[in-house]
């Protein structure tokens, strides 16, 4: 976004289409509450009064239709990666995942029968959090990150 | 209650499915609930949504190597756990923990309990409406994870309790920063108490709601504060004292009521009753090792693996290939946070269990979910889930 001085009358400010969309959805990024296993909770606590992820415009939403960002928080069992999927299908473009902790990322100490190994096995991850649960900061770091990603998105040319 | 007509041809039941992805089912439980228009006629719980096979896992694990899994059983209370299943090892050896160690373990094991209450009371009640609640017990549970972190460097899965002691000494910041916590959460808790105890519509969704009764608390078997909510009066730390539990004064609450309100009373005054152990525990606590001499079990401390050979060596060979342990089983079992947590060890005399069975208090608990359930309008089930306090890593395991 930029001004340009004396060209129009006050208060008009002049951008490109994709700043400002991007600056939109960078801005409001609402994920949906998936919480899996102990990352979970850690995930609370970022929401929670000593993190506090609203200031960035982050706020949990209950329901998949209303949220653009997918948390996968823990441990993605064989039995529940159906669900992971049908989640992730069932949420508006544009979409994001961040996976969050050993777990999501690679199965972490978990390499069983049961589990499977990483979230990217079933949905497209955008951020990999290490830890095991990692730290809130490093929850705070990723959708940071993710924010900067969105600034380099081009809305109207593929 | 009794007015549930199924055979009415006006009405007519529906099945209803409820999670695994639903913001209060406290993870990822799914119910399937059958209606009869607004009452609930019947729940059935779907459990194995988690299921990581920790228990197969345990038996590929030397006896040291099992303890960060435990961690991530009940992953509100990660000490609690490697309590029970610390006890339940040192219980083939008959190890003598040295006093302060003992000590520690118990701080630990009431912190671990202060924050899962916290936990339950910040998602109870957000299930339930009220938003404030879960700000300020985030805001106490900081202060205890902060805790954690100094003592043992880890937030949540912490690892810290060890078969014969504690991994570590506790640097002397710890024991400051805990002394500051006692001296203030008295007062936190009233805070809660104030937005909560007499708030009319907190009543309205949980005094006579989810009731369990005795006979059924019993026969379903479930422990720990929905036990002592439904009028049993049984607490493991008092009536079958493990540690170093007789040697502190501290109340049992029981309620009689055997609703969502009473299981709310109890868990309430069990974290002033943590506070008061912990006050306790700290005038107490005495100087000295943390770690038992044994040397069957004993893990060399950093300092010694950093000057000697042997403790280094000594130090690998526990880790790697592990001890043995004498031919036989073993059950020990902890008052975790959500009640009685046991762990059941079968060992044919090797490095590794031979079967390793944990007794989880939430699954037991969430059992008597359709007894609780069955009754009441649909609304009020996310608040009976949320008073059954349950953690799906636990339940699933």
């Amino acid at each position: 976004m930029g001004v340009m001085e004396h060209k129009f009358s006050d208060n008009i400010i002049t951008a490109t289409v994709d700043g400002v969309i991007n600056w939109a959805r960078r801005s409001s990024l609402w994920p949906v509450t998936f919480g899996l296993a102990c990352c979970a909770i850690e995930m609370m606590a970022v929401g929670a009064s000593k993190y506090d992820l609203d200031r960035l415009g982050v706020i949990f939403r209950a329901t998949p239709r209303q949220a653009d960002l997918m948390i996968v928080a823990g441990t993605v069992t064989r039995k529940m990666a159906p669900v992971v999927r049908k989640v992730y299908d069932q949420m508006p473009e544009p979409k994001w995942v961040i996976a969050m902790g050993s777990c999501a990322t690679s199965g972490g100490i978990f390499d069983t029968y049961s589990t499977v190994q990483g979230a990217d096995e079933i949905v497209p991850v955008d951020f990999y959090i290490p830890g095991c649960p990692p730290r809130p900061e490093a929850l705070l770091d990723a959708i940071v990150a993710l924010q900067e990603k969105i600034k380099g998105n081009k809305v109207l040319r593929k | 209650m009794e007015n549930i007509s199924t055979k009415d041809n006006l009405s007519e039941i529906i099945t209803v499915n409820m999670g695994p992805q639903h913001p209060s089912t406290h993870g990822v439980l799914r119910l399937v609930v059958d209606l009869d228009g607004e009452t609930i006629v019947d729940v059935r719980p779907d459990v194995g949504f988690l299921h990581r096979g920790v228990e197969k896992l345990a038996e590929n694990r030397t006896y040291h190597q099992f303890i960060p899994l435990t961690d991530r059983l009940d992953y509100l209370s990660p000490l609690s756990n490697n309590l029970g299943y610390c006890l339940a090892v040192e219980k083939f050896f008959n190890v003598k923990i040295p006093e302060r160690a003992e000590y520690l373990r118990v701080i630990f094991a009431e912190l671990a309990r202060a924050a899962s209450h916290l936990v339950w009371i910040a998602t109870h009640a957000l299930d339930i409406g009220a938003m404030t609640v879960f700000l300020y017990a985030f805001r106490e549970r900081e202060l205890i994870l902060d805790m954690f972190e100094i003592a043992t460097g880890q937030r949540m899965t912490s690892s810290w309790i060890r078969i014969g002691g504690i991994r570590e000494d506790v640097p002397p910041l710890f024991l400051e920063k805990l002394k500051e916590f006692v001296s203030i959460f008295d007062e936190r808790i009233d805070t809660y108490e104030r937005l909560l105890t007499k708030n009319r519509i907190w009543l309205k969704r949980t005094v006579g709601v989810g009731y369990l009764s005795k006979e059924d608390a019993l026969s379903y078997g479930v422990s720990g504060p929905i036990m002592r909510g439904s009028g049993v009066d049984f607490d493991l730390r008092r009536d079958e004292p493990y540690g170093i539990y007789d040697r502190f004064e501290f109340d049992v609450p029981v309620r009689e009521e055997g609703d969502i309100y009473a299981r709310y009373q109890v868990r309430v005054e069990e974290m002033r009753q943590a506070n008061r152990i912990l006050k306790q525990a700290l005038e107490q606590i005495p100087e000295g090792p943390v770690m038992t001499d044994d040397p069957r079990v004993a893990m060399p401390s950093h300092q010694e693996v950093y000057e000697r050979m042997e403790a280094l060596i000594r130090r690998f060979y526990l880790i790697s290939k592990g001890f043995k342990t004498p031919k036989g089983e073993t059950y020990a079992c902890v008052e975790a946070p959500k009640g009685e947590l046991g762990y059941y060890i079968v060992s044919n005399g090797e490095e590794r269990p031979y079967r390793l069975k944990i007794r989880a208090p939430s699954f037991v608990n969430l059992g008597a979910i359709n007894k609780m359930a069955k009754g009441a309008m649909v609304a009020d089930l996310v608040g009976i889930i949320g008073s059954v306090d349950i953690v799906l890593g636990e339940i699933d395991r």
